[in-house]
């Protein structure tokens, strides 16, 4: 007797949860299978830096290696990190987190931010957060078993979400704002003005404000504001943050979070049960980071920004109007004058061109009628990427 | 913004001025004439490339050199500096802290030659108290560059 493996999968799917069923697969994974089968693709799909890790950071973990550091950690992560991450934080931001109670290590931000969302939601939770965003916060946010609540914003506002809008999305069932600057998938930083008046909205409504700074050292021109810096927000405030973008350091996988001490103990309770510990090695690493790392990042940042700026004009050279994306390494151009919705023209760039960008709608709504194009890979690259780019639209230009 | 084209172009010769204007943000004008200047007053020397010449095989020797010498009256190491640095086999010449005094990299075709360099060249320069020659055996890394299996192309086929 055959099966068909179809009838299989539907049997098995009505044991999948219901509440990971009501989320969809990545948007940004779509294109995975046909990108691998492809040769010769440019990519500007990819959200990592096209730098290996800095030698120093590297040569720290392989040492700790050799000496035998393969064991668990404390739960919170290894004291010299965390007490070199509170320096870290204390030097940058002024800030003052106790390395016992209020830091915590995690594996990436991506594990932060879904503990900070399980830490603090209770089923039909409200969290509001800007559209688009990096596409993780939504599913957190309904993994915890709360509700996405979405705020639009756009390429008129330079992807800013406004403090008015966040306030007429407030309900009662309001726990959280989750806000991710500068962001993924907009390259948008928020000016401090701005996120001080999101400041206030939190204070009126008492709501927590989830803070993913992941970006926070790629900004170009401009400064980041660390928000639990604002005047009475640092209690309120759950700070994430990781060492993926600035460092180079995406595969080591480690992250923080750094909040008041209740929120801290109760994320670190699932952290306990879920992870244990975040990888030992990585973790040396992150301090080596911390401790030395400054110079690789200025260098980096300066190579970023170069790119940044040649991805920008290639864009607007071609028609594909871009604000001007001042953080992370993204550029999010508009293709309304193709006529095509985000899916359509990333999928035909990629068969056509083979060139890879990321769907807007993949973030949210308002990211429909954008591509995300990260800039995070050679100037050759990038240019040769604007040139096929530039017959593919020329192809396919309406307005 | 001078320091900035310099370093966009110490990096990679071949860049236009009008990408360099792009990626500083200044315009296609100022960039020109910066790089005039810099030219002119030879804070650029030349534009040149780092190439593997074992990858063609086309094998050159090269040698470091160390050399002790008496300093003179007045002028110190640089006139026998630049008794030495004359000879165009003498591609880089550093005068250097420690237990010598200059740091010649030497090139030719064959050792035989090199050597017939430092013996009937170099080492009888009146000063020069003597040599020791170091013939280069591999090359790891060049001007910044690692020569073989270098950083790139580690990234995964993946959309994230």
């Amino acid at each position: 007797m055959t099966t068909n493996p179809l009838s299989q999968s539907n049997k098995y799917r009505s044991l999948v949860s219901q509440r990971v069923r009501q989320i969809l697969p990545s948007g940004i994974r779509k294109f995975f299978d046909l990108l691998a089968s492809m040769e010769g693709v440019i990519s500007l799909g990819i959200g990592e830096p096209d730098f290996a890790t800095p030698w120093h950071v590297r040569e720290a973990a392989i040492y700790s290696l050799e000496k035998g550091y393969t064991m668990y950690t404390s739960n919170q992560g290894m004291p010299e990190l965390r007490q070199e991450l509170s320096r870290y934080l204390k030097d940058t931001y002024n800030l003052e987190y106790d390395p016992n109670s209020e830091l915590l290590i995690t594996v990436g931000v991506s594990e932060a931010l879904d503990l900070a969302m399980r830490a603090s939601i209770d089923p039909g939770d409200e969290v509001i957060m800007p559209d688009p965003c990096y596409v993780a916060y939504d599913a957190a946010v309904i993994l915890a078993g709360g509700r996405p609540i979405m705020v639009p914003t756009s390429q008129e506002n330079n992807f800013e979400v406004s403090a008015a809008d966040i306030e007429s999305k407030v309900t009662d069932k309001t726990k959280t704002i989750l806000i991710g600057y500068p962001a993924n998938p907009t390259g948008a930083v928020m000016p401090r003005n701005k996120l001080k008046q999101i400041a206030e909205v939190a204070r009126r409504h008492n709501l927590l404000v989830a803070s993913d700074e992941i970006y926070a050292k790629l900004v170009y021109g401009t400064e980041h504001t660390c928000f639990a810096t604002l005047p009475g927000m640092k209690e309120r405030t759950i700070f994430l943050g990781g060492f993926s973008k600035a460092y180079a350091m995406t595969g080591w996988r480690i992250g923080y979070a750094a909040a008041n001490r209740e929120i801290i103990a109760a994320m670190t309770k699932i952290h306990q049960y879920t992870i244990m510990s975040a990888p030992t090695m990585g973790q040396v690493a992150a301090i080596e980071a911390l401790k030395s790392g400054e110079a690789s990042v200025a260098e980096m940042v300066e190579d970023y920004n170069r790119r940044r700026l040649v991805m920008v004009k290639g864009l607007c050279d071609i028609g594909l109007s871009c604000f001007e994306p001042k953080g992370a390494f993204y550029a999010f151009p508009s293709i309304k004058n193709t006529g095509m919705t985000s899916e359509e023209f990333a999928e035909r760039l990629l068969v056509e061109e083979k060139v890879a960008v990321v769907p807007g709608s993949a973030f949210g709504q308002c990211g429909e009628g954008h591509v995300r194009c990260c800039y995070a890979t050679s100037l050759a690259d990038i240019e040769e990427a604007l040139a096929r780019m530039k017959r593919f639209v020329n192809k396919h230009k309406k307005i | 913004m001078l320091k900035e084209i310099l370093k966009i172009l110490e990096n990679d010769a071949r860049i236009t001025t009008k990408q360099i204007a792009t990626m500083t943000g200044t315009p296609v004008d100022e960039v020109a004439k910066l790089i005039k200047k810099a030219e002119e007053e030879r804070a650029i020397l030349k534009y040149k490339t780092v190439i593997n010449w074992d990858k063609v095989g086309d094998e050159q020797v090269w040698a470091l050199i160390e050399v002790k010498i008496t300093p003179q009256r007045d002028v110190g190491f640089d006139a026998i500096a630049e008794r030495i640095y004359r000879f165009p086999q003498a591609r880089t010449v550093y005068l250097v802290s420690g237990t010598y005094d200059l740091l010649v990299l030497v090139t030719d075709k064959t050792m035989h030659e090199v050597a017939d360099f430092v013996a009937q060249k170099l080492a009888p320069i009146e000063g020069v108290q003597g040599t020791v020659t170091h013939f280069l055996l591999k090359r790891y890394k060049e001007d910044g560059e690692i020569l073989e299996g270098g950083e790139g192309g580690k990234r995964q086929p993946v959309i994230l």
